[in-house]
């Protein structure tokens, strides 16, 4: 074997160990390490190093370096550019930029390194742009380099490129990615807020039903995390708890706060709340797609005897279906201006006269099972007895919620009703 | 890749003599191990290394690179080294790359530990 032919077949050994180490190799550090050495161990050289151009700062970043550890220890700022011709934009210019970068660069480090023994520089370029050096010194064997070695050298350096290159971009995709989260955070943190703003203008304006939009959002929470929710969907259940009633805002305050049964003028006026709080909900672009369909159809009942539209059963959607009966659950539970509250054996019994009429059933069910694990103490905490009052569950009514949870189980409008 | 024990040596003081064997295939993790082994005896006050290379049948460039780092690490501590049992293959492309003419070279490990001792027990400076 020729001594040629020898060196190209190292040459090629070391073109595929490179592709292998930059392909494998996780940590990026160590992948430029590990390409150092396999630029310096095909052609080789005692010396070099790798340095990242970071073009927005026109610095160079030493990533790796071999043997010139001390000198090139610190990255260093290129002198500023000179002229300022801008460049087109349309892209026809970059190589003729990443040209520039590099004339620069490369004048730049020979200045600098000359007297550590610097002997060629070569460029990393990614299309057209210049994304590193590589340093390279002296070649073992004394011999100056040769203008294969320059090739090979460009040729390695093509694939150090573009290990650079993927690595820059993997780490701005990264970058991004936490920004987004962290915006999107922020954003949810400030909904939230506005949600919140909203529930204390409604019940505000309510005067005797203080509290009204919080308890509904937590009552629907707690049911759909008893009907087996995803998290996602329970936080938008509870968003929809808390906005069900926002159309109340354009109702007139006194129908609301009329101390007396209303009449039917009012009670039409009142009843444009559900739609009125759609067209509120609408044009704002939620993080969960239902809402609005929850505040506009929260009156609707599985007998079709709701408003606005008269939907059956299977027309309303699931959310709707649990903030109706959180909604109605609340009004039941606490102490109106023309009535005090129910009794719990009174809401009971209203359950299981309205199953399937007014309410849908499995929401009834999983309302009624959670109410009896946190009467026994098997939920902590106790969200709702501490919403309903200490006493307000007696023992003696647990009976009767058992033996109601047995017939809602056992009756025919028991399907698993999902979000 | 074979795994060789070291030959433990005599320690003769400061100028202690090490062989380091590499495996039947340098490449970046059996040349991490050379280079750890290298540093380790050199900072225990070894002045001469002997690599021994009896299985060797393969060196790819990352095992060139490290091998050309152990050289210069040695040649800054004042250490030699010496590589021995290197198979003509590999011979001839320690040659093209110059490996050559910064180690002594010797057929055998007891030729190659010859050589060093005399260097070794020579008192730095002279
Ligand atoms: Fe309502």
């Amino acid at each position: 074997m020729s001594d040629s032919t020898r060196m190209v077949l190292h040459a090629f050994a070391a073109l595929a160990d490179l592709g292998e180490e930059i392909a494998e190799t996780s940590d990026f550090e160590e992948m430029v390490r590990s390409a150092l050495h396999v630029v310096l161990g095909a052609m080789g050289i005692r010396r070099g190093a790798v340095a990242e151009f970071d073009r927005e700062h026109d610095a160079l970043h030493f990533v790796a370096a071999r043997g010139y550890d001390e000198e090139l220890a610190r990255d260093f700022s290129l002198t500023p550019r000179q002229h300022t011709s801008k460049g087109n934009g349309n892209g026809a210019g970059s190589l003729t930029h990443a040209l520039q970068d590099f004339a620069r660069v490369e004048h730049e480090v020979h200045d600098r390194f000359a007297g550590a023994g610097v002997e060629v520089v070569t460029p990393l370029v990614v299309r057209g742009e210049l994304v590193g050096v590589i340093l390279l010194g002296g070649k073992a064997s004394g011999e100056s380099f040769t203008q294969e070695d320059r090739e090979l050298a460009r040729a390695l350096g093509r694939h150090v490129g573009v290990g650079l290159h993927n690595h820059r971009l993997l780490r701005e995709v990264a970058r991004r990615a936490e920004e987004n989260q962290r915006l999107y955070e922020s954003l949810k943190g400030s909904y939230n807020d506005t949600v919140r703003a909203f529930a204390a203008a409604i019940d505000c304006k309510d005067k005797y039903t203080q509290g009204h939009s919080e308890r509904v959002g937590k009552y629907s929470e707690i049911i759909a995390r008893e009907m087996g929710w995803k998290d996602e969907e329970v936080e938008a259940i509870a968003i929809g708890g808390y906005l069900h009633d926002v159309g109340k805002l354009v109702v007139d305050r006194e129908i609301i706060n009329a101390p007396y049964r209303i009449d039917a003028k009012q009670s039409s006026e009142l009843n444009r709340h559900p739609a009125a709080g759609y067209e509120i909900l609408r044009p704002i672009n939620h993080p969960f797609a239902d809402i609005p369909l929850m505040a506009r159809y929260h009156h609707e009942r599985p007998d079709g005897r709701g408003y606005p539209e008269g939907l059956t059963d299977e027309q309303i959607p699931a959310g709707a279906k649990i903030v109706s009966l959180a909604d109605s659950f609340d009004a039941m539970t606490t102490d109106r201006p023309y009535r005090r509250r129910r009794t719990f054996d009174e809401v009971v019994a209203d359950f299981r006269r309205n199953a399937g009429r007014q309410f849908a059933t499995p929401v009834v069910l999983a309302l009624c099972r959670a109410l009896l694990k946190e009467a026994r103490g098997e939920t902590r905490p106790r969200q709702m007895m501490r919403l309903l009052g200490r006493d307000y569950v007696e023992e003696r009514t647990l009976p009767a919620l058992e033996q109601l949870i047995a017939d809602l189980e056992s009756g025919p409008h028991t399907t698993v009703m999902q979000a | 890749m074979t795994e060789l024990p070291e030959t433990p040596r005599p320690s003769q003081g400061p100028g202690e003599v090490a062989v380091v064997y590499a495996g039947d295939y340098v490449n970046k993790m059996s040349g991490q191990r050379i280079e750890r082994e290298c540093l380790t005896r050199m900072e225990r006050g070894c002045r001469a290394l002997v690599i021994n290379f009896r299985d060797t049948e393969l060196v790819n460039s990352i095992g060139v690179s490290i091998l050309l780092g152990v050289i210069d690490e040695a040649e800054r501590r004042g250490a030699r080294v010496a590589f021995s049992n290197v198979s003509l293959h590999t011979l001839k492309l320690f040659e093209l790359l110059g490996l050559t003419r910064l180690v002594v070279l010797a057929d055998r490990e007891e030729d190659a530990l010859a050589t060093l001792e005399e260097f070794s027990t020579t008192p730095p400076g002279h």
